[in-house]
């Protein structure tokens, strides 16, 4: 985009973006195939497994795509600290 | 002591302490009215945005959905918590980096252009009174039930209260409030829970028990409920009805949507810095699943209790159906509020529920002489029928009303204050009068406020016939309309005004226009709403999924052949992006 501003600060900022982007693309395809991949799409296949008395893909759709969103978030909050930090662009 | 003594002691104990709070936290500047100053723990704005998002449907109606749909109303459990992912990864900490007071005053900034903030006014407007509207009707539906009081009082009551905390506390007496109102109403959900849990399957963490055994029996409750229901001629409880196509488009509806709910997101301008918007977002979702994670226990186990209930012998014996005459207490509290509903069609004094719809199990219920269903329960009634059913202790039914009310008066009082800030900051102070001081757009604030109250009581009192209707608007506008503006703020330097405005047009036109189209709100629906009649099999609560794709392509296709955005915007995209250098959120 800024191709005349070669300045160290810019490039940390789109190094710091890049960084940003391939966490964001990690945990947005876990984010995919936790609910609409494994509770959604495959139910039928994982439905011929179970955890206890839940079929895997009911169990999926009703319980553990919500536990893997509450793990995803917090990950992402952990990474992007340590990455703010390695590009010395946190806060403070 | 009796049940209503002490419902009257528990609801009114939780009165005081929220009108205490409230003078405790008063507002004294317009930082402090609309995002509490920005010094909200991340810990305790994740309690208060769950607070403010689960409402009276989270609480009252969820679990009677999912009761009644099985798999089906997984839907709701990912669509309105998998939100919370996209939030806090692609909206949340770059606009708290932002750094300003509300949503449209984001839209207006990066599109350099009053006419996008007024879009983003109008859709805010809509989806919020819609929402608030639900949220009255179910303030309505507690205290006429447990409180056996007059509708109108009820809701004067009601409106008082969230008068007091939110028109003199404004974001820091609503936040505070809020986390009050979170441990009521999660007390109050899973106490209940657990007592029932324990009861059907002898563990007493819902979560778990769910997926165990029948107490004092070998078989696992899911497949003893799965029995249950197809004796009926009911569809197999772990396996849904609706296609997968409309599975997938309304949990990605419901997803986006709760993403681009202007009062969601604006409890994220609250917190002190961008790595707080990350992690608090994820307290919120913490907050969040504890209930929801509940409720298909909850919903599941309340199903099962019913048949069991009103079908205690086999199906199909001349006495495996409850007699009307020796129906229980809560059965009969519940059919004069005419939630509850019987007719004895084969007129042998008995109840027969099933499924009447499923052309395989018609043939059978001939043979028994059966002449149609003859029971009706409203889905709504499922959580707060749910103690009596199981017959818990008065003290905890008590608490159940008192936990369904502070859910319905928390999300009202947030979507109340997004409403007042829009009119106060955006309309008035951000486009019609920018001159106007600090003081009178507090003065203002507070008077929108006040009026959106008595708008809101209004539509309580006097549901308009659509609201159940309107519903899938709000969160299929959000998803067509502020959410793909947000993102596309943050993510492309190159969509422009003119972009940018024609997307959330397209969207929202679309949107809407299919909605009126098979639901008729106002008009007569054009076309049956049923599947064959769908665009690709899409239902109206699913539609904002194509709304969204249609606002990106649009969006895309008009700022490539218009003139870039200019370079002191995209400085601000820049600047958005990294985390250095946040502020408390402040006015100009």
């Amino acid at each position: 985009m800024q191709s005349t501003d070669t300045s160290g600060a810019s490039r940390t900022a789109a190094a710091y973006w890049k960084a940003n982007l391939q966490v964001l693309f990690i945990c947005m395809i876990i984010w995919f195939v936790v609910s609409y991949g494994l509770g959604i799409l495959l139910v039928d296949v994982m439905n011929q497994f179970t955890i206890g008395g839940y079929k895997l893909g009911f169990w999926f759709a009703q319980q553990g795509s919500i536990y893997a969103f509450v793990a995803l978030i917090f990950f992402y909050a952990w990474r992007m600290n340590k990455i703010d930090r390695e590009f010395d662009l946190q806060e403070d | 002591m009796d049940l209503q003594t002490l419902t009257y002691i528990v609801v009114g104990a939780t009165f005081v302490l929220y009108i205490g709070i409230a003078f405790w936290a008063r507002a004294a500047s317009t930082g402090e009215f609309y995002v509490a100053g920005g010094g909200v723990h991340p810990v305790l704005n994740g309690m208060a945005t769950g607070a403010d998002w689960m409402s009276a449907a989270s609480f009252i109606s969820m679990a009677g959905l999912i009761a009644f749909l099985g798999y089906g109303g997984s839907v709701y459990l990912m669509g309105w918590t998998g939100g919370y992912v996209l939030l806090a990864l692609l909206l949340a900490p770059y606009l708290r980096k932002f750094g300003k007071f509300t949503v449209p005053e984001f839209i207006g900034d990066r599109y350099y252009s009053n006419a996008a903030r007024l879009v983003a006014i109008i859709c805010l407007i809509f989806i919020s009174f819609t929402y608030v509207a639900g949220q009255m009707r179910g303030v309505g539906i507690v205290f006429s039930r447990f409180l056996e009081v007059d509708i109108v009082t009820g809701l004067l009551v009601g409106m008082g209260i969230v008068f007091l905390y939110a028109v003199l506390g404004g974001m820091k007496g609503v936040t505070y409030t809020q986390v009050a109102q979170y441990v009521v109403l999660i007390f109050a959900y899973t106490v209940p829970a657990v007592f029932i849990a324990l009861q059907v399957t002898g563990n007493p963490i819902p979560q778990i028990a769910l997926g165990g055994h029948v107490a004092g029996g070998d078989a696992f409750f899911l497949d003893k409920l799965n029995q249950v229901v197809m004796d009926l001629g009911f569809t197999e409880y772990t396996k849904g009805s609706k296609s997968m196509i409309d599975t997938f488009a309304i949990t990605m509806a419901l997803m986006v949507g709760t993403a681009g709910l202007p009062h969601v997101i604006v409890r994220f301008f609250t917190v002190p810095r961008v790595r707080d918007a990350r992690s608090s977002a994820g307290w919120a979702l913490v907050f969040i699943a504890l209930l929801y994670t509940t409720a298909p226990a909850v919903g599941a186990m309340a199903r099962y209790n019913l048949h069991a209930t009103v079908q205690p012998g086999e199906v199909g014996a001349e006495t495996g159906s409850l007699a009307y005459d020796s129906r229980p207490d809560w059965f009969k509290r519940w059919e004069n509020t005419g939630l509850l509903k019987f007719e004895d069609k084969n007129g042998d004094g008995r109840i027969q529920y099933y499924n009447d719809k499923s052309k395989e199990f018609a043939a059978k219920a001939e043979g028994f002489g059966w002449k149609g269903n003859e029971l009706t329960v409203d889905r709504d009634i499922m959580v707060l029928a749910n103690p009596e059913i199981a017959k818990l202790p008065n003290w905890v039914i008590a608490l159940v009303a008192a936990g369904g009310i502070a859910a319905a008066l928390s999300t009202a009082a947030g979507l109340l204050l997004v409403i007042s800030a829009a009119i106060s900051h955006d309309l008035l102070k951000g486009i019609v009068m920018p001159s106007i001081s600090e003081k009178s757009e507090l003065m203002a604030g507070r008077i929108a406020a006040a009026v959106a109250v008595a708008i809101a009581g209004y539509l309580g009192y006097n549901p308009p016939g659509f609201v159940a209707q309107v519903v899938a608007f709000a969160f299929g506008l959000a998803a067509a309309s502020l959410f793909p503006a947000i993102l596309m703020g943050i993510f492309s330097k190159k969509i422009n005004r003119e972009g940018a405005i024609a997307g959330m047009l397209v969207g929202l036109i679309f949107t809407m226009g299919y909605i009126l189209y098979f639901k008729g709100v106002f008009i007569t629906p054009l076309a049956e709403n049923k599947p064959e009649n769908w665009l690709f099999g899409i239902s109206p609560e699913g539609i904002g999924v194509v709304g969204m794709v249609l606002n990106f392509i649009v969006a895309f296709a008009i700022s490539a052949v218009t003139s870039a955005p200019p370079e002191k915007v995209q400085q601000l995209v820049e600047d958005i992006r990294v985390p250095k250098g946040a502020g408390a959120a402040h006015a100009h």
